[in-house]
């Protein structure tokens, strides 16, 4: 996400990026196995899989791209359209409820513009819904990236976001 | 009071390295475990009355015991650790990953050997990035020190050990959808027969146990199964690491003996609700448990007390509902939370759930209907256990049909004030 290189979701894979999704596959038991992780290397180069990358991602794996679809859109974490450089993951799920996530969904929207599902119209975040982060004890709780962060306020959370770019 | 689960974590959260925990006795249960038959070490377990922690419970030397073993049954076995801790109100296992990546490790190899399995997996939530890392260096650290691959401490035994990072659902907690999903395909529940022992991973013998279920197993192998019977309050052995959110004084997790009432892990260990809060219910253990009303927070939190009581252990991990929240919205959000999760495979569960969720959310809005009730009422039945593939609507169905009971009149005030009573105190930062 951060890392995300969004110049480029429709050019072919480039040859580091297929010479890591083959040591994926040959390290997995059967070739399909490494379908998930094939797509997040995908995912983490451009930040989603688009159509074309999806059906040479499906070809290594020997799977038709419909079947390959079938496994990507069954995640919540794989993306199958573009998103921001960050992605800001908001727990919505009970203990979070309970604690003020509807104050940090309220804040979020209001700060960035945006709806979850939606995209800053600078690309910098998308805002997404997320189940129970296992962060319980210190709801509300989110993640950014690959970031997690509980015990979220109102000056918490804005400090949070002035952190990523 | 022993607490083997969580014995070795830090006070500064930093995970023992291999060296280190080797020197706090580390990697002993594994010697011990290589001396004794597969027989042995699965009687062991079974004496010790190891239940299922991930919310189950089902006996784990009994589970084990129903993987063909002898000559003639498939020599391709396999474990899957069920890592993927997405129970809503659940935060456990990852303590375990985290904080003890060894233990977890440990507890594979031992595990495997009893069911002669030749490959693990560790299957973790796609969040639990932390967990990840840390079992994956793990692994690397047992490896190269001859725990784990081939010929393990020159018993002749090997073990290969993946780590799998999920996509993200939460129906891959269910063990053969997490099966289905480290195969590669989309990860919906199978049908049973067969069942996994005999016909599992790549149709291969296969065992699925949870992540805190499985880090009791070198203890028990070190201490035996009459210590392990010793730390429990219940009739099943072991402690529990019980945990507790919402709006008390000290949210956390706490290993305990198997049995501590609720009420003490609510005042004593919780510290009580937070001043101006009172608890009305719980969820004792995560999303798919039924309600436990205050006048039974005397409850034993072990396997058949909180059977008694119309609930079920579950996860143990302890969701309070304060008298400020309202019990229609947090319906509301746990069944939002189990329709967007269903696989969509069968019908009850991909249509009922979204009908259950709109009902709930009409009725917090203000546009609920007396009739209602009975739909909800109707649902409570019909994606039960009987009419379902899987336990997730069933497990859905637990706090709907004790809300429905318990919460009658504030159901019946939603519908008859055309709106929702908690209004004003809903939404704030705390």
């Amino acid at each position: 996400m951060s890392t995300a290189d969004q110049s480029s979701p429709d050019a072919p894979l480039d040859a580091a990026l297929r010479q890591e999704i083959t040591a994926a596959v040959q390290h997995a038991e059967y070739k399909r196995a490494a379908s998930t992780d094939a797509l997040k290397l995908v995912q983490k180069r451009f930040g989603y899989i688009s159509d074309k990358h999806l059906a040479e991602v499906a070809a290594i794996l020997g799977m038709t791209p419909a079947e390959l679809d079938a496994v990507a859109t069954f995640y919540n974490l794989i993306f199958r359209r573009p998103v921001g450089r960050h992605v800001i993951l908001l727990c919505d799920s009970v203990a979070c409820w309970v604690m003020g996530e509807a104050a940090a969904r309220a804040q979020l929207r209001e700060r960035l513009g945006i709806k979850p599902g939606e995209t800053t119209a600078d690309g910098r975040f998308t805002l997404l819904p997320i189940v129970c982060l296992g962060h319980c004890d210190h709801a509300p709780a989110m993640m950014v990236d690959e970031d997690q962060y509980g015990d979220l306020n109102a000056a918490r959370l804005d400090a949070i976001l002035d952190g990523y770019k | 009071m022993e607490k083997p689960l969580t014995a070795l974590i830090q006070p500064d959260g930093t995970p023992l390295d291999i060296t280190g925990y080797e020197r706090a006795g580390g990697y002993q249960a594994l010697r011990k475990a290589l001396t004794m038959t597969p027989e042995a070490i699965i009687g062991e377990v079974t004496r010790s009355k190891l239940r299922g922690r991930g919310g189950g419970g089902f006996a784990t030397g009994r589970k084990w015991d129903a993987v063909p073993r002898g000559a003639d049954a498939p020599r391709q076995r396999y474990l899957a650790v069920n890592a993927d801790e997405m129970e809503p109100g659940s935060f456990k296992d990852r303590l375990l990953l985290e904080q003890t990546p060894h233990q977890m490790i440990e507890s594979v190899i031992i595990s495997a050997f009893a069911i002669q399995a030749s490959i693990a997996y560790i299957f973790v939530r796609a969040e639990y990035v932390l967990s990840i890392n840390r079992l994956v260096r793990a692994v690397a650290e047992a490896e190269a020190k001859g725990y784990a691959g081939a010929n393990i401490l020159g018993s002749g035994y090997a073990l290969t050990i993946h780590v799998h990072a999920s996509g993200g659902r939460y129906i891959c907690g269910e063990s053969s959808a997490l099966l289905t999903a480290l195969e590669g395909r989309r990860p919906i529940p199978r049908a049973r027969p067969p069942r996994s022992a005999s016909s599992g991973l790549w149709g291969k013998p296969s065992v699925v146990n949870n992540v805190e279920t499985l880090c009791n197993v070198p203890h028990i192998i070190e201490r035996g199964a009459d210590w392990f019977l010793g730390l429990s309050h219940s009739t099943d052995g072991g402690t529990k690491l019980y945990g507790m959110s919402g709006r008390v004084k000290r949210p956390g997790l706490w290993e305990l003996p198997l049995g501590t009432p609720l009420n003490e892990i609510l005042e004593e260990h919780a510290g009580g609700m937070q001043d101006g809060y009172e608890c009305r219910a719980v969820l004792p253990g995560g999303a798919s448990s039924a309600f436990i009303m205050a006048a039974d927070f005397n409850v034993a939190m072990d396997f058949t007390s909180v059977q008694k009581v119309g609930s079920a252990l579950g996860t143990g991990n302890i969701m309070a509902l304060d008298d400020r929240r309202c019990p229609v919205g947090m319906l509301r959000n746990l069944e939002h939370f189990f329709a967007q999760e269903s696989c969509g495979f069968c019908t009850p569960c991909r249509d009922g759930l979204p009908w259950v969720e709109r009902i709930l959310a009409a009725i917090e809005d203000g546009e609920g209907r007396p009739e209602d009730l009975d739909t909800l009422a109707r649902h409570t039945i019909f994606l039960g256990s009987d009419f379902t593939f899987c336990d997730l609507a069933p497990g859905a169905m637990q706090p709907l049909a004790s809300g429905l009971k318990h919460f009658r009149a504030e159901f019946e005030q939603h519908i008859s004030e055309k709106c929702c009573p908690w209004h004003d105190s809903a939404g704030g930062w705390a």
